[in-house]
Order: C-alpha cells, then sequence, then structure tokens
C-alpha cells in the first residue's frame, strides 16, 4: 500500500506525515510539487506547513503548482486524499472541498493538544474510528478558523460530510466548531488538527491520530 | 504601458480579525469617531503594450482564480489613468 506525501516548499510536517505512514504499516512515497506526476500512489497526504510562505493566501499559489493539476484529477476519480492544517487549506483552495480557513478569530496561533469528536467514520480516512469517538490529537494554526456561508453549512451537516468537530473548547473561531469535512464521496478529507503528531507515546499525545493513515491503508485495501 | 488596479477585500460577513487588531491600535492611540476598520489587499499589475478589452478580461480571470477567493473575499478592478498611456 503505498501512500504519497507532497512536498511543497515551505512544507513542515511531510516528514512526520510519511513517517506516519509506515507506522501505520503503509509505504510512504515522497511527491514532489514541481512534478506532473503521483508515482502510481494509492492514496495522497497533503502536509502541514506553510506552502509558498502562506504568501497571498494559505494555499493560494500551491493550488497551481503542477502536482496538483494531477492531484485535482485523481480525487476527482476516487484517489484518497487527506489534506492536514494547510494541506485543507489547498483542498479548498482547489474547490476539492467547500469553505475556507480565515485567521484564528482570537489573532494568536495555537498549539495545543485537542480533543475532537469524529462526526462521520464514513470516509476513506476515518473508517477505523468508531463513530462518535473522542480522540485527542495535536493542533497548531494561525489560520484555522473554517468558513462557509449557511446553506453550505447545512448541507455539510445534512450529509455527514462534517468528519471532526472541536470538543471543549473551540481553538480558532471555526463556525459548527467544524475541525474536518470531507467531499461528497468520502475520498478527500480535509482537517485542521494533526493526526501525524499523534502516532505515538513518545512525541505526542498519544496514538490516536493513528486511525487516520489505517483507515486509507484499509479502504484501499478493500478497494 | 497600462497599470491596471485590483482591489481584494474579505466579504462583510467574513470576521477580519486582522481589521479588528489594527482598530484596536487606533482606540489605544486615543483617535476617535472609528467606527469600523476592515483590511485587504491591493494589487498594481503593469501591462506592456496598449489597454484592450481581452487583457482588461485577462485581469478580471486572474482577479478571481488567483488574488482573490471568491468563497470569501470580493474583488474590484479599475485602470490607473494616471500611469496609463492613451
Amino acid at each position: 500500500m503505498r501512500v504519497g506525501v507532497v512536498t511543497f516548499p515551505g512544507s513542515l510536517d511531510d516528514r512526520d506525515a510519511a513517517r506516519a505512514v509506515e507506522i501505520a504499516g503503509g509505504e510512504a512515497v515522497r511527491l514532489w510539487h514541481g512534478d506532473h506526476d503521483l508515482r502510481g500512489v494509492d492514496a495522497v497526504v497533503l502536509p502541514g506547513g506553510f506552502s509558498y510562505g502562506d504568501y497571498l493566501r494559505c494555499g493560494a499559489i500551491a493550488k497551481f503548482a503542477p502536482v496538483m493539476t494531477d492531484l485535482v484529477d485523481a480525487a476527482h476519480g476516487g484517489l484518497p486524499v487527506l489534506g492536514i492544517c494547510n494541506g485543507f487549506q489547498i483542498l479548498c483552495e482547489t474547490h476539492l472541498l467547500p469553505g475556507a480557513l480565515i485567521r484564528n478569530d482570537h489573532r494568536r496561533f495555537v498549539c495545543r493538544d485537542q480533543r475532537l469528536r469524529i462526526e462521520s467514520n464514513r470516509t476513506a480516512w476515518t473508517s477505523a474510528y468508531g463513530e462518535g469517538a473522542e480522540v485527542t490529537i495535536v493542533l497548531k494554526n494561525g489560520e484555522g478558523g473554517y468558513v462557509a456561508d449557511e446553506q453550505t453549512l447545512d448541507r455539510l451537516e445534512g450529509d455527514g460530510r462534517v468528519v471532526a468537530r472541536y470538543l471543549e473548547r473551540n481553538p480558532n473561531g471555526s463556525l459548527r466548531d467544524i475541525a474536518g469535512i470531507a467531499n461528497e464521496r468520502g475520498n478527500v478529507v480535509g482537517l485542521m488538527p494533526h493526526p501525524e503528531h499523534a502516532v505515538e507515546a513518545l512525541t505526542g499525545p498519544g496514538d490516536d491520530g493513528l486511525g487516520f493513515f489505517a483507515s486509507v491503508l484499509r479502504s484501499t485495501l478493500a478497494a | 504601458m497600462a497599470r491596471v488596479v485590483v482591489d481584494v477585500m474579505l466579504k462583510p460577513e467574513i470576521l477580519d480579525p486582522q481589521g479588528k487588531a489594527v482598530h484596536g491600535a487606533l482606540d489605544r492611540l486615543g483617535i476617535p469617531g472609528i467606527a469600523d476598520v476592515r483590511q485587504g489587499k491591493r494589487f498594481e499589475i503593469e501591462l506592456e503594450g496598449a489597454l484592450t478589452d481581452d487583457r482588461m478580461s485577462q485581469v478580471h480571470s486572474v482577479a478571481e482564480s488567483l488574488l482573490s477567493n471568491p468563497v470569501i473575499e470580493d474583488y474590484t478592478v479599475h485602470v490607473d489613468q494616471s500611469r496609463t498611456d492613451r
């Protein structure tokens, strides 16, 4: 099972994402932003960081990277794609996911262990969790406020496409406490917290994040 | 040569924390009578050659696809006549 991890100029968490894939039992394949080549992978992670320095808007320049043309086509064809933090911002900029992420309402960068509820396990990236599972995953962002118009929010809720929700405290002003969403098919997921930083007790708050990577290994095996 | 200016602003219903920070600073400076501050972006695009309808529609196209995110932002385009050959 080969899971690609894209490196953009300014990506930070590509190595951690690759490592999480390996800990979950998959083979991590490094993908380069400047190549029109997905190297035949079975799934792709767009990692966190500050692609292109967050210039213009977070993810706005990354969406025109050569690898993204191929990735958007593949995602429309059903390839599982997980965008974490900056990756979520990129997925919104490419319109693979609705809405946008804006600066935190309290204007500060936030870095904490965050409680989340997995609201939907009917996606390629959350099938290993029990529905309604409560997990603790690292959160770190400056522009993590999820916004969309009311109709879009209602549609996401109605279709069960809210994948994860913040518990206890809304860390960034996200509407309806949304931490992650999926596309209609459930193969594309965007998530503001960082499951790749919660895959083992030594370096994170636990291994609650491992389920995201275990899920996609399972779903691509089944496909 | 022609200079075309694209102004991008967050939509009115979208929270603007940066504008709020600026507003707070103005309050601390004791500047009276400021009801609100919104922060946006201004792009000055220098075009080679004459400004044609085609070039203007190109500018609108990049304003919509790259310079702004229509989900959260509005943009306006105008020609800076003082920097534009006639």
